[in-house]
C-alpha cells in the first residue's frame, strides 16, 4: 500500500544511533545517568561485562516493545507501562543469570534487579522509543547499552588490575614480579568513591579529545 | 646576593616575550620571585601591594613548622634507638632520624613541585608556591616507614586531582597534604595504622627489645588499655610513638606562636579547634560510657595529631572560611568531630584528618550563610531607618 522507500536496515541514520551513545552522547561520561550501578558493579571485570551485556539486552528489547507498542499506551499511564516491561526484561534477565552463572549473579546480588531504576533504560525509552519505530528504537538502546557497557569496562580493567592486581582473575601483577619488588594493592580503588574518581578522570579524558563537549563560556 | 641579581637580570631577556626560552618564562619567574621580593608595582587604580606576597608568606609557615620537624627528627631517633634497646645521645637521635626523613622530603618536593611546574608550563600560569608548605606538611603526618614511592603515588594524587583540577592553588576543595594522606589511608591501610609503623624499622623487625610495642596513645586508647598510656608530659613533650611531625605539642605551640605573631594562621581557628575538642572532651567525660570516653578531656589535646591538625592544617587559608565569624563554627565543629571520631569510631583511630577534610566541604557553606545573615541584618536595620523617617 505505502509506495514509502524501505530503509537500509543500518542505513547512515541507523549506524549513527548505534555510535552516537558510544562516544559524543555517551550515558555515563556525557549525560552523567546510571552513575550508581557504574559504582557499585566494577570492583571486578567479569561482572561488569555480565552487567554491560544485561542492560544492554534489558534496553534494546524494552524500546523495541515500547516502540512496537508506543501508539496504544495511553498518555497517562506511559511511565507505569514502561516500567512494567522493563521489570518484566529484568526479572529474564534475573532468572537467566541465577540458572546460568549463579556466582556472577551472586556478586552482582541486588544490582540486576536495581537495573528497573537505571535512569538510562527510563530515559531511552521516554526520549527515543515513544516516538520512533521498532527498528530504530532496538538500534538505540544496544547503542545506549553499549555506551555504558565500554565505561563499566574500561573502569573495572582499571580497579581490577589496580585493586586487585588480576585480569578475569589471572593475576597479572604476581606473574610480573610486582609484589616482590615493594609493589601492594590498592585498597582504595575497591571503594566506590575510586571508581568515582575513575568516571571523572575518563571524563577529562574524554572532554579533552573532543572538545565540542566542553561548554562555551 | 648583587652577583645572583645581576645572573638574573642578564638570563631575564631570553625568557620574556620574544625570547629564546620563552617557554619557560613561568619556571624563571618562580625562581626569580623566590630568590628576591618582586618589583611589581601597580599602576592602576588604587591597589596597595604589600610587599609580603605569597611565597614570604609561605616562607613564614615553613619557619613555624620547623620546631615540629626538628623535634621529629630527635623523636623518630629516640623511638626507633628505644625499640632496639640502645639509649641514644640527643645528637645520635636526631641525626638517625633526621637521615630517615630526608628522603621523605626529597620525594615530596621533587614530585609535587615536578607536577606544578609541568602544569603551570601547560597552562602558561605563573608557578605557584602552594606546594611549599604542602610538600613540608606531607611528611610531617606521615609514619616514618612509609615507603617512597607509595607517598610519591599519594602527592601526585593530590597535587593532581586535589588541586590542578581545581584550578591550581587557591582553588582548591581539600586541604592538598591531608588529601595526600587520606589517600594513603584508604589505599595502603596496612602501613598508615596499626602499632608497627610509626617506630622507624620495626616493620622489617630485626634486633627489637621484648616487650617493646610502638603503639601510639591513639590505639592504646582506642583498644581500652587506658592504664598503659604515656604520661601527660611525655605526651606534651612529644617522645611518644606517632606520625612524623605531630607528636610535640610543645613544638606545635611555638609554630602556632610565630604564625599569630605574624598574622599569618589564623588564631580564630586555632582557639575555636581547642575550644571545639575541650567542650566534646568534657561531655565525653560526663558521659563516661567506657574507659575510652573516660581519659581526661586534656589528654585529648596532646595525643595524636590534634594540636598539629588545629594549627596547620585547620588554617589553611584556601581550604577554611574566609569570614570571621565563619572561622569560628568552622574551627569549633572541627574540634568537635575530631574527638567524636576518635572515641566512638573504633575503625578511625584519628578523627583530626577526617574532621578537617569534611569541614573543608562545609566552610564554603558557612561563610555563605555568614554572609547573608549579615546580609539580612543590614536590610533590616535600613528597613528601620527608612520607616522611622517616613513616619
Amino acid at each position: 500500500m505505502s509506495n514509502q522507500e524501505r530503509e537500509p536496515i543500518l542505513s547512515a541514520k541507523n549506524l549513527r544511533l548505534l555510535k552516537e551513545p558510544l562516544g559524543k552522547n555517551n550515558p555515563i561520561t556525557v549525560q552523567v545517568l546510571g552513575i550508581c550501578s557504574a559504582l557499585a558493579v566494577t570492583v571486578k571485570l567479569k561482572p561488569a561485562i555480565v552487567m554491560a551485556l544485561s542492560v544492554t539486552i534489558v534496553t534494546a528489547v524494552s524500546n523495541l516493545v515500547i516502540a512496537t507498542l508506543r501508539k496504544s499506551i495511553p498518555d497517562r499511564i506511559r511511565i507505569i507501562v514502561q516500567l512494567v516491561v522493563i521489570a518484566t526484561m529484568v526479572i529474564l534477565v534475573d532468572q537467566l543469570l541465577k540458572a546460568y552463572m549463579f556466582d556472577v549473579s551472586k556478586q552482582l546480588s541486588v544490582f540486576v534487579g536495581l537495573i528497573i531504576t537505571n535512569c538510562i533504560i527510563m530515559g531511552r525509552l521516554e526520549a527515543f522509543a515513544m516516538a520512533n519505530k521498532p527498528w530504530p528504537s532496538f538500534i538505540d538502546g544496544l547503542g545506549n547499552g553499549g555506551g555504558y557497557g565500554i565505561i563499566l569496562i574500561v573502569v573495572s580493567f582499571f580497579r581490577e588490575l589496580l585493586g586487585s592486581g588480576t585480569i578475569f582473575g589471572y593475576p597479572v601483577l604476581e606473574k610480573l614480579g610486582l609484589y616482590k619488588a615493594g609493589y601492594e594493592n590498592n585498597g582504595m580503588v575497591i571503594l566506590p568513591p575510586m571508581a568515582l574518581i575513575f568516571v571523572g578522570l575518563i571524563i577529562w579524558f574524554h572532554r579533552s579529545k573532543d572538545k565540542s563537549l566542553v561548554e562555551k563560556r | 646576593m648583587n652577583f645572583l641579581r645581576n645572573k638574573l637580570d642578564k638570563l631575564k631577556p631570553h625568557f620574556t616575550k620574544g625570547g629564546k626560552y620563552a617557554r619557560f618564562q613561568s619556571v624563571f619567574e618562580g625562581f626569580e620571585t623566590f630568590m628576591f621580593v618582586p618589583d611589581k608595582v601597580t599602576f592602576k587604580g588604587s591597589h596597595i601591594r604589600d610587599s609580603i606576597d605569597l611565597k614570604r608568606t609561605m616562607t613564614v609557615v615553613i619557619i613555624a613548622l620547623l620546631p615540629a620537624l626538628l623535634f621529629g627528627s630527635y623523636n623518630t631517633g629516640l623511638q626507633h634507638f628505644r625499640s632496639t634497646g640502645v639509649d641514644p645521645s640527643v645528637l645520635q637521635a636526631f641525626w638517625f632520624g633526621f637521615l630517615k626523613i630526608l628522603p621523605l622530603i626529597i620525594v615530596s618536593y621533587v614530585v609535587g613541585l615536578g607536577i606544578e611546574f609541568i602544569a603551570a608550563q601547560i597552562r602558561g600560569h605563573e608557578i605557584n608556591e602552594g606546594y611549599l608548605v604542602t610538600g613540608l606538611l606531607i611528611p610531617l603526618i606521615m609514619p616514618v616507614d612509609v615507603p617512597l614511592w607509595m607517598l610519591a603515588l599519594a602527592v601526585a594524587f593530590s597535587v593532581i586531582l586535589g588541586k590542578e583540577v581545581f584550578g591550581g592553588t587557591g582553588m582548591n576543595v581539600f586541604n592538598p597534604a591531608l588529601l595526600a594522606r587520606a589517600f594513603l589511608f584508604f589505599s595502603y591501610p596496612a602501613w598508615m595504622t596499626g602499632d608497627k609503623v610509626w617506630t622507624a624499622g620495626l616493620t622489617a623487625g630485626k634486633n627489637v627489645v621484648d616487650g617493646f610495642s610502638g603503639a601510639t596513645p591513639l590505639s592504646l586508647s582506642a583498644a581500652g588499655e587506658i592504664a598503659k598510656l604515656p604520661s601527660f608530659m611525655n605526651m606534651f613533650i612529644g617522645t611518644i610513638p606517632g606520625s612524623v611531625g605531630e607528636t610535640s605539642t610543645i613544638a606545635i605551640l611555638i609554630g602556632a606562636a610565630i604564625l599569630i605573631i605574624t598574622g599569618v594562621g589564623s588564631w580564630k581557628i586555632m582557639v575555636s579547634v581547642f575550644g571545639g575538642g575541650l567542650s566534646m572532651g568534657l561531655l565525653m567525660n560526663a558521659l563516661s560510657a567506657n574507659s575510652y570516653m573516660e581519659i581526661p578531656f586534656y589528654y585529648h589535646f596532646v595525643m595524636g595529631g590534634f594540636a598539629f591538625g588545629a594549627v596547620f592544617m585547620a588554617t589553611d587559608p584556601v581550604t577554611g572560611s574566609q569570614t570571621e565569624r565563619g572561622k569560628w563554627i568552622y574551627g569549633f565543629l572541627i574540634g568537635v568531630l575530631s574527638i567524636l571520631i576518635r572515641v566512638l569510631n573504633p575503625a578511625y583511630p584519628e578523627g583530626v584528618m577526617l574532621a578537617i577534610l569534611l569541614m573543608n566541604v562545609f566552610a564554603p557553606l558557612i561563610d555563605y550563610y555568614v554572609v547573608q545573615s549579615n546580609i539580612k541584618k543590614r536590610l533590616k536595620r535600613a528597613k528601620v531607618a527608612t520607616n522611622t523617617l517616613t513616619k
